[in-house]
């Protein structure tokens, strides 16, 4: 049976990692190759790198970073923030990542996880979504771009399943309301997201505790969960995480 | 020296990376020459089937060859999928025949792509998996599979509703769906057991 997966996320900014509250106030979390070496030592299931500066101006630094980060890290290494083109990702893929994660130039231009996904399979195109509730419209939530500082009037779900159909493998999802804050996942976006697609949803914003992450897991059907504060703080190891799991009866590969 | 194929796919560092951290001397190449000196050849590979095959191009049937001469080859992902006869991805296209078998989709009512970490049951008899426990987890990301018809073959098994074919032998010919350099400790012992292979320890 296929594991849960337990995925720590590295946001990084100008070559360190941080960590925010609803993408702002950020804190510096640590070094990224001496961070990703660890998760990678304890046991993690997969590494997320999100450049959170992505300029272009950065892009080079980032490629080398990245290439830094992959080269002690065995297992499965996500990179995004800033990629808008198949040629990038080619970049990113060939330096270590095996995967890249797109957002804003996919909402802008979906034609592209399409081409990503002849070019590389669709297993390769995580299709990232911040989603914030909507104000309006109860139960719903709407997708923002430009690392949320963009709002657009898309809605989440139906651009999950949009996404998925034009070849993201696995959707990214994280919960503007609930980034940063150590107070659950947002459950029902979660679960609102994973039963219109048939591709692994990945929550990602708010785990503060391990029964967040079980519920994110049982109560969101979420393939994997993300979480970067509670694991690069040290408040839990990566196998405190899967011992809890695994004791409540979730396949974990520990 | 082992040598990982360099033909325009995704992730061939990772694959480097991981040799060299278990001790093995390994390079990147698409040099015929080197090729042919090579211990053993490994060929990887994030992409699509078609995209891959298209890649790898006239060095198709030059690999072809030294792997049928003996020379060990350990397929991984799309590099694992081309050992077949031909892959239905994106249209058809044709594999390395070196092993018979079909690749084809998934098949639907589970998620898909099969993505993250599935275990493994491990035979003793699978040269790839000396000094690991009868099952491991490892590493996937696909969303085709290799059906394996080929009476030849060891096969190795993960349960994903049904039993999915996740690393062959056929002689010194060897596959993993899964990507063992992205597997943490357990795949790394997979790439050291091939490097023991290349070495000549074991056929």
């Amino acid at each position: 049976m296929l594991a849960r997966r337990i995925i720590p996320c590295l946001d990084v900014k100008d070559g360190r990692v941080v960590k925010g509250i609803h993408f702002e106030n950020l804190r510096d979390a640590g070094d990224p190759v001496e961070l990703g070496a660890r998760y990678s030592d304890d046991g993690a299931d997969e590494l997320v790198f999100l450049d959170i500066t992505a300029t272009i101006r950065s892009r080079r630094t980032i490629v080398a970073l990245v290439e830094k980060v992959a080269k002690n890290v065995f297992i499965p290494f996500t990179v995004g923030g800033g990629i808008s083109t198949v040629e990038q990702m080619d970049e990113l893929l060939r330096c270590g990542a095996e995967k890249c994660s797109l957002n804003t130039a996919a909402v802008k231009n979906p034609d592209i996880l399409t081409r990503a996904a002849q070019r590389f399979g669709n297993q390769c195109v995580v299709l990232a979504i911040d989603a914030r509730r909507s104000k309006t419209r109860a139960g719903r939530w709407q997708v923002t771009i430009k690392a949320g500082t963009e709002a657009t009037d898309i809605d989440a779900v139906e651009w999950a399943v949009e996404g998925a159909k034009s070849g993201a493998g696995e959707i990214l999802l994280t919960s503007m309301d609930a980034d940063g804050t150590q107070t659950g996942y947002d459950i029902e976006l979660t679960r609102a997201v994973a039963d219109a697609v048939t591709i692994p949803v990945i929550a990602s914003g708010g785990a503060g505790t391990l029964e967040h992450l079980y519920d994110a897991i049982i109560k969101g059907r979420a393939e994997a969960v993300l979480m970067a504060s509670i694991t690069h703080f040290e408040n839990y190891t990566i196998n405190q995480i899967k011992e809890y799991l695994r004791d409540r009866g979730i396949e974990v590969n520990l | 020296m082992i040598i990982v194929i360099d033909y325009n796919v995704g992730n061939v560092k990772s694959v480097c990376n991981a040799f060299q951290y278990v001790g093995c001397e390994v390079g990147l190449s698409c040099d015929r020459k080197k090729i042919e000196k090579a211990a053993a050849l490994v060929l990887p590979g994030v992409a699509a089937f078609g995209f891959a095959a298209k890649a790898l191009g006239n060095l198709a049937d030059f690999i072809k060859d030294l792997a049928l001469a003996g020379k060990p080859l350990l397929g991984i992902c799309v590099g694992y999928q081309m050992l077949f006869d031909e892959s239905c991805e994106f249209g058809a296209h044709k594999g390395l025949g070196l092993v018979s078998g079909k690749v084809v989709p998934l098949p639907p009512g589970r998620v898909i792509p099969h993505m993250g970490w599935n275990k493994v049951a491990l035979p003793e008899d699978m040269a790839l998996f000396a000094g690991l426990e009868s099952e491991k987890h490892f590493y996937f990301a696909h969303s085709f599979y290799a059906d394996v018809t080929d009476k030849a073959a060891k096969i190795a098994c993960a349960d994903y509703g049904f039993n999915l074919p996740a690393s062959i032998q056929k002689g010194s010919i060897y596959g993993t769906q899964f990507h063992p350099e992205k597997s943490g400790p357990q795949g790394l012992q997979i790439l050291r057991n091939f490097a023991q292979i290349a070495r000549g320890g074991q056929t």
